[in-house]
């Protein structure tokens, strides 16, 4: 049997009230929040955030593959699984791809994982999609936007929900694009855009493989697809006969706003934490054409050990306090910058010399005393053995903080203060690390922490990516 | 080991103003520092057999030095050693006297930090390592995000309340402020209250704008000679009796067991000092310090570490104003670097012109009766990676 053998979710800890959107343009079109990546957060981030969560149980040689889904990607040029790879500490064998562009890419990178799988060339294959798009400042799509992460995996044993057939379809079609010199998402006029655009190309791959397995609508348990809006939605699920009440899952829209790529993953990782054996779920997606999926829950379910997904990271929240904000983490306007030396250009032969300290974070215990150490050592801080260490993995413990500088005024962080904090890890070694989404009021020595991977800055066009920790919630 | 002690004297100094000094060049502050130094000494530039330059940001090789004096082909080199630079410039000097290679030696520290447009100086680290990502925020923590991470452990740690903790730390402000005020070559001579220094604009908690030192220009200059030279050129040298030295080796982030509350660097350094010269009750038997003051609650840690009062103690001893004017043991008694600013280089040997003057009596209304012994210290980096430069200078040989 081949299907889903895991799930996880990321959304981004701070939110964005569209009342807030409204004080600063006038106007809401609709209710609720959008979630809001952090100023250190990208779709890579997310991503790595989104497939940690799904292989939490697993043993990382069982994995064999991740494929990355975004319209953002922070490279034009550059592949960016690699990097999701690397932080998640996958193996060296694992195949990897970026799906890039398409809002659909989310399940067209699933497609090829089940084909992958399908074929025999790879198992247990993570398909992790992030998306942290743009609209423009006081439109539509600025509010409709939101950001966020999905990862499932694709293997052929202990299932936790079968894949029972697929249907695509090519359409070429004008409705929304960015270019290269574009910095937020451009559209046509909305009638055209939806009836004949999304309607029409999501009615002819729901209903064509619904007639393909030989089933109606009143036969699937909960049927997830992509929306661009809550009205087009609404109108979809009643085109096709759903019952909006306990047939359709909910879009995320008023809670984390569209996720672009990530939206339908999202969606389906939503669905499976509701869903029980037996239930025949529907996933459909949209844009450049269709995909479409029917999926059939198993008792597995169960055995599925407990990870936040979507659910779990829509109870850990806090407000963006305004709007400005956010305007100064997308880079939209152009602020002040603090009266201090600007962050070097990292040298990328540095880069790969400390990749796996600085992407998958190891650090080093010692053989001959047993002290655990950060970074990686040759002579041990406390015996002084030389170069007899094994390699120890910090990105999956958790520390509690020693003490912390709560820096103010030297810093580039939008949002100060900035927290720089000693951390002693449970199970040994301290680390020096900035502290991320966190609430200034709660920080306090003794506070239990767990590691984040974010972008720590930007220059000369590199993303240079690290970890941060974080409060435990 | 053979001990250095009363083998080398220092028979001349010079110190320039410190401060915002916009109009004045390295090369300026190098030679009003030196030709002080030399009148001082009562020697001309040619008898200078050795000389040393100490600098981090302005100049590379010894010819920082050795262009704008127009030494004749001499040995010069530069040495680096963060906050402790000046130190070593005049460390490297002496050890060359000692070992004979050369009788007369200058060291000198400079630094023209208001070329770089900061307003607090930068993180030590990692302004210039291409060898580093620089995303480890070791390499990028501010000092004052550093030091603050201390102030907030050692409050928690002796159980001070936020109020009590920001309350000490600032008295020490107060009082480096008040000898700053009696000290004409300081870059603020102006006295500061105690609501002033508790309410300034939080740099890194919890330490505010006042208990940061400043940022500034400046040069000072030692000429060294040996000890049995000494008298030839001046009644009143001033002998070194120890030059200590410790440097850590990241045991703060690396370990669980380093409790932020002292320097294991300061220590260490102070332990062979005091062995050396042979002092048993430093509080007691020092007349002055001049210490590292980058931060108010450095001072404080440094009081600790340094055997001054016991650990923990801090507070009372600042409340009975021990350290000030008048104070059992006055501490920073020319405005320390809350009033000198840090120009990295010179700090050192600004240091040691303050203990040499006192030794001298030339103090002024700062003097401190009957100076015969004063210590100084440096502290350069951060927790765990400190190097900690100690020197302990006498009016007389024994």
């Amino acid at each position: 049997m081949i299907g889903i053998t895991s799930y996880g979710a990321y959304i981004p800890f701070y939110r964005l009230s569209r009342d807030e959107l409204a004080r600063a343009w006038g106007r809401s079109i609709l209710g609720g929040e959008k979630a809001v990546a952090n100023f250190d957060e990208d779709s890579v981030t997310m991503a790595v955030a989104a497939a940690l969560d799904s292989i939490d149980g697993f043993a990382r040689d069982q994995i064999g593959g991740l494929f990355f889904a975004t319209t953002t990607s922070p490279y034009q040029e550059k592949g960016c699984a690699s990097i999701i790879a690397a932080a998640a500490d996958l193996p060296r064998d694992t195949r990897i791809a970026d799906f890039c562009n398409s809002l659909r890419s989310g399940t067209i990178a699933l497609s090829s994982a089940l084909d992958a799988v399908n074929a025999g060339s790879a198992d247990n294959v993570i398909v992790t999609a992030a998306d942290c798009r743009l609209g423009a400042a006081g439109g539509e799509s600025e509010q409709l936007f939101g950001d966020g992460a999905a990862a499932v995996m694709l293997g052929n044993s202990e299932v936790i929900a079968s894949i029972e057939g697929s249907f695509s379809i090519a359409n070429e079609f004008m409705d929304r694009w960015r270019s290269g010199d574009d910095v937020s998402v451009r559209s046509w006029e909305a009638r055209f855009v939806i009836s004949e655009g999304y309607l029409a190309t999501m009615q002819e791959a729901i209903s064509g493989i619904l007639k393909k397995h030989g089933l109606s609508a009143k036969d699937i348990n909960k049927a997830v697809f992509y929306a661009p809006d809550p009205r087009s939605h609404t109108t979809l699920a009643r085109s096709i006969g759903f019952e909006p009440r306990n047939q359709v899952q909910d879009p995320l829209h008023t809670t984390v706003g569209n996720a672009g790529a990530a939206s339908a993953l999202m969606m389906l990782v939503a669905a499976l934490e509701e869903s029980k054996a037996g239930d025949m779920i529907l996933l459909a997606n949209y844009s450049d054409g269709a995909d479409a999926f029917l999926l059939q829950v198993t008792e597995q379910i169960d055995k599925l050990g407990k990870r936040r997904g979507v659910k779990g990271h829509l109870g850990m929240k806090m407000m963006l306090p305004r709007y400005e904000l956010y305007l100064e983490f997308r880079e939209l306007i152009e602020t002040e910058p603090p009266n201090f030396p600007e962050p070097i250009s990292p040298s990328p032969v540095v880069m790969w010399r400390e990749r796996k300290k600085n992407l998958a974070l190891y650090g080093a215990k010692c053989k001959q005393c047993g002290m655990v150490q950060y970074p990686p050592q040759r002579v041990c801080i406390n015996c002084q053995a030389k170069d007899d260490f094994e390699d120890y993995r910090f990105s999956d413990k958790t520390g509690r903080l020693f003490t912390y500088g709560a820096n103010y005024l030297l810093t580039r962080d939008p949002n100060p203060p900035e927290f720089y904090s000693y951390v002693d890890m449970d199970g040994g070694g301290r680390m020096v690390l900035l502290m991320t989404d966190r609430d200034p009021t709660e920080v306090k020595i003794g506070m239990p922490v767990e590691m984040t991977f974010r972008r720590i800055y930007k220059s000369a066009g590199i993303n240079n990516y690290y970890w941060k920790c974080k409060p435990v919630r | 080991m053979e001990s250095i002690k009363d083998k080398v004297a220092i028979i001349g100094m010079g110190c320039t103003q410190f401060g915002e000094l916009w109009d004045k060049s390295p090369q300026d502050l190098i030679i009003d520092a030196c030709y002080e130094a030399f009148e001082d000494a009562g020697i001309e530039p040619k008898d200078i057999q050795a000389a040393w330059i100490g600098t981090r940001y302005s100049g590379a090789t010894a010819i920082t030095l050795s262009y704008p004096l127009k030494l004749q082909y001499i040995p010069v080199t530069r040495v680096e050693n963060l906050c402790a630079t000046g130190t070593e410039a005049i460390r490297a000097a002496a050890y060359a006297v000692i070992a004979g290679a050369c009788d007369i030696a200058l060291a000198v520290g400079m630094e023209k930090l208001k070329d770089t447009g900061y307003g607090l100086i930068p993180s030590p680290l990692g302004d210039s390592d291409i060898s580093d990502t620089g995303v480890d925020p070791l390499r990028m923590i501010p000092p004052p995000a550093s030091f603050g991470a201390q102030g907030i452990r050692y409050f928690h740690h002796y159980g001070l309340s936020e109020e009590e903790g920001k309350r000490t730390i600032a008295k020490i402000a107060v009082k480096n402020h008040h000898n700053g005020s009696l000290n004409p070559k300081a870059q603020y001579q102006r006295e500061v209250t105690l609501e002033q220094v508790i309410n300034a604009p939080i740099v890194s908690w919890p330490l505010g704008l006042l208990d940061c030192c400043g940022v500034s220009d400046g040069a000072a200059a030692a000429i060294v000679t040996r000890a049995d030279m000494a008298k030839n050129f001046r009644d009143d040298p001033v002998y070194i009796k120890s030059f200590a030295i410790s440097v850590g080796a990241r045991q703060a982030t690396l370990r669980q067991d380093y409790d932020f509350v002292h320097f294991e660097e300061n220590v260490r350094a102070a332990k062979t000092a005091y062995a050396e010269v042979g002092i048993k009750d430093p509080f007691k038997e020092l007349d002055l310090g001049i210490v590292h003051d980058c931060f108010t609650i450095t001072e404080l840690l440094i009081y600790e570490d340094l055997g001054w009062c016991p650990r923990g103690g801090a507070k009372e001893y600042i409340d009975s104003g021990a350290f000030e004017l008048g104070g059992e043991l006055p501490v920073n008694t020319d405005g320390g670097l809350k009033c000198f600013g840090h120009p990295l280089g010179a700090s050192g040997l600004r240091m040691i012109y303050e203990v040499y003057k006192q030794m001298q009596g030339k103090a002024g209304p700062r003097q401190v009766p009957n100076a015969r012994l004063g210590l100084t210290h440096n502290l350069a980096s951060l927790v765990g990676q400190n190097v900690a430069s100690i020197a302990i200078l006498g009016s007389e040989v024994g």
